[in-house]
């Protein structure tokens, strides 16, 4: 086994991997302070996406610039769905697989929605970087998944200063300890259930127009990075932000490891494969709770 | 147990509209010749019977799954391949995909069920798409994408397969009739209500959580092998589906009613005629029907049509005094 390959192996993992925290960064959030897995969370990637595909095409908007629409968008987007469909599901105290069965409809709609508008065919964007690539000591490694990996750390690290910092944001984490509690201290539980699911969805989108430059969209590609997030907010342990930060890069590099050894097509097997395990032995998370 | 008896003498009483009912089923296909509406009848019954294996585990015990058509596709391929690379009979091959789709179920069942929250869920999800992989890259055995082409089903005639889903469908759910009549079904209630309760109380809630997920997925399996020789056809990204069969499945029983007995057949029933209606119009995005459905059954309908009905009618004997 030649150890520079694996080593080049382990890099791009990291890399992609930084993309999938991000993307679980929002699923982990409104996990943790709603309690519910949003099934729809693929399909906002996939409406960031196209919001990031149609700016580029229709006036060469640059792929890192949408970033600035796809943001407000997709918060927009996400708390409209909150106000008006979840909250009353979940204020009429409905079952738990009720809310999730929910997110899966509203999913189904925007897949189906965008097969309607945009038709089912691949689209990528391609710029003067998508397939550029600089070597550091004999590693190559791709320009845009790097600018990715490094937005991506930095978003993370903006939603670190905004949760621990703000107002806003200690009464997210707030709800997210105990909704009760949080409600007598005078804490508008909806309005912060709101903004919460807003900001799930902006990361979302944010990671959608990342995304972008070194991926294709399709409507259906939601299904898969739903499934791509939950495995991730598993991994590091369910409503931990730092969590989905380990969970992701393990996932990105399990992927990349088993794209290069065993089978491309059987990648996401492997990433499956982790996750049993972690349901096994570690139940709570590679990390567990935590303060973030 | 006054509540109890006074329950299954209601069921006595109900016994007379589902032998009609019974009966209308048997005789309609030697009066009716149109073979359109004899397809969508037998869509019906497979969903319906469906929606009851599932409800089994989701409605009784509890424990929802988004992914039962893991079990529904290994079902499908256990008895094609058994079929086209062993020669097995398509007939055994029935027993064989209920098998295969319980086996598959124990693993997860094991793994995941002693866990609460939406781990199971969602494990299972999971499970499918993985499934639908290997299934996929796996093209030595399983053919890949190209699926499998079944050229001597078990039956040539549309008539055939009406009386086969039929007994399958009365099969199924008279099992589960037998089984919610047993100690373990109300072993399953009881933990679906409160599983702290039930385990106070002695039971194995992990291992009849379990029972609960192997029968059901047992049933799922049976059915993925007679889609299978219903339609002769099967690949990956139909047997494996997530919006077109698992989804559908939650969405057959939340539409009828979680948890009742009769509410998958009447949510089967508004399933197909809805999805076949709107075929004509969103002809790629046929299943926009369902996720809009969805939305609005858990807005509006959160028990589902026959929890409704069943609480209206509740509240009319209540307030009449009895």
């Amino acid at each position: 086994m030649d150890i520079s390959i694996l080593i080049q192996t382990i890099v791009s993992g990291i890399l992609v991997g930084g993309l999938y925290a991000l993307i679980a960064l929002g699923m982990t959030l409104i996990f943790g302070v709603m309690r519910i897995i949003n099934l729809a969370h693929g399909e906002f990637l996939m409406v960031g996406m196209y919001t990031c595909f149609w700016l580029f095409k229709l006036w060469g908007v640059d792929p890192y610039l949408s970033i600035i629409l796809s943001i407000p968008l997709l918060f927009f987007l996400g708390s409209l769905f909150q106000r008006y469909v979840i909250l009353p599901v979940i204020k009429s105290r409905a079952p738990g697989e009720n809310q999730i069965l929910l997110t899966a409809g509203i999913g189904l709609v925007l897949a189906n929605v965008a097969l309607l508008l945009f038709s089912p065919n691949y689209f990528t964007v391609l710029t003067s970087y998508s397939n550029a690539t600089f070597i550091f000591k004999k590693i190559s490694i791709s320009l845009p998944l790097f600018w990715d990996f490094l937005i991506s750390i930095g978003i993370t690290g903006i939603l670190y200063l905004f949760l621990m910092k703000t107002d806003v944001g200690s009464s997210i984490r707030a709800v997210a300890q105990n909704p009760d509690a949080a409600c007598l201290m005078g804490i508008n539980t909806d309005r912060v259930m709101i903004y919460t699911f807003g900001i799930g969805s902006a990361l979302v989108g944010a990671a959608g127009s990342l995304f972008m430059p070194v991926y294709y969209v399709f409507p259906s590609i939601g299904e898969l990075f739903t499934l791509k997030a939950f495995i991730v907010v598993v991994l590091g342990g369910m409503g931990s932000a730092i969590g989905a930060l380990v969970g992701g890069l393990t996932l990105g590099v399990a992927e990349s490891i088993g794209a290069t050894y065993i089978s491309m097509g059987l990648k996401d097997g492997l990433g499956f494969a982790i996750f049993v395990l972690v349901l096994i032995f570690k139940p709570s998370g590679l990390v567990g709770k935590t303060r973030f | 147990m006054r509540h109890l008896t006074s329950m299954i003498r209601k069921k006595k009483k109900g016994v007379l509209p589902i032998v009609i009912l019974l009966v209308i089923l048997i005789i309609l296909p030697l009066v009716l010749k149109n073979q359109y509406i004899l397809h969508l009848i037998i869509l019906v019954m497979m969903w319906a019977a469906l929606g009851i294996s599932w409800n089994l585990l989701g409605g009784y015990t509890g424990q929802v799954s988004f992914g039962h058509a893991a079990f529904f596709g290994v079902g499908a391929y256990a008895a094609c391949l058994l079929h086209t690379k062993l020669g097995v009979s398509l007939w055994a091959g029935f027993l064989f995909a209920g098998v295969a789709g319980a086996l598959i179920s124990i693993p997860i069942g094991a793994i995941c069920l002693r866990l609460r929250g939406p781990y199971f869920a969602l494990s299972v999800l999971a499970l499918a798409e993985v499934l639908r992989l290997i299934t996929l890259h796996w093209k030595s055995f399983t053919e890949g994408a190209v699926g499998i082409l079944l050229i001597v089903p078990v039956m040539g005639e549309k008539v055939e397969y009406y009386y086969l889903i039929l007994g399958l469908g009365i099969f199924i759910m008279l099992t589960i009739a037998y089984i919610l009549k047993r100690r373990m079904g109300f072993y399953f209630i009881a933990i679906r209500e409160d599983e702290d309760a039930a385990e106070a109380l002695g039971i194995f809630t992990t291992r009849y959580k379990l029972f609960s997920l192997i029968v059901s997925a047992f049933f799922t399996g049976i059915l993925g092998s007679f889609f299978a020789n219903y339609t002769q056809f099967i690949d990956p990204y139909i047997v494996f589906s997530i919006g077109e069969v698992s989804i559908a499945m939650v969405l057959v029983v939340v539409l009828g009613g979680i948890g009742t007995f009769w509410g998958p057949v009447v949510g089967a029933l508004i399933v197909v005629l809805l999805s076949e209606g709107f075929r004509s119009f969103f002809a790629q995005a046929s299943i926009l029907v369902y996720g809009a459905l969805i939305i609005i059954v858990i807005l509006f309908l959160p028990r589902g049509i026959v929890g409704s009905i069943k609480a209206k009618y509740h509240l009319y004997t209540v307030s009449k005094g009895e």
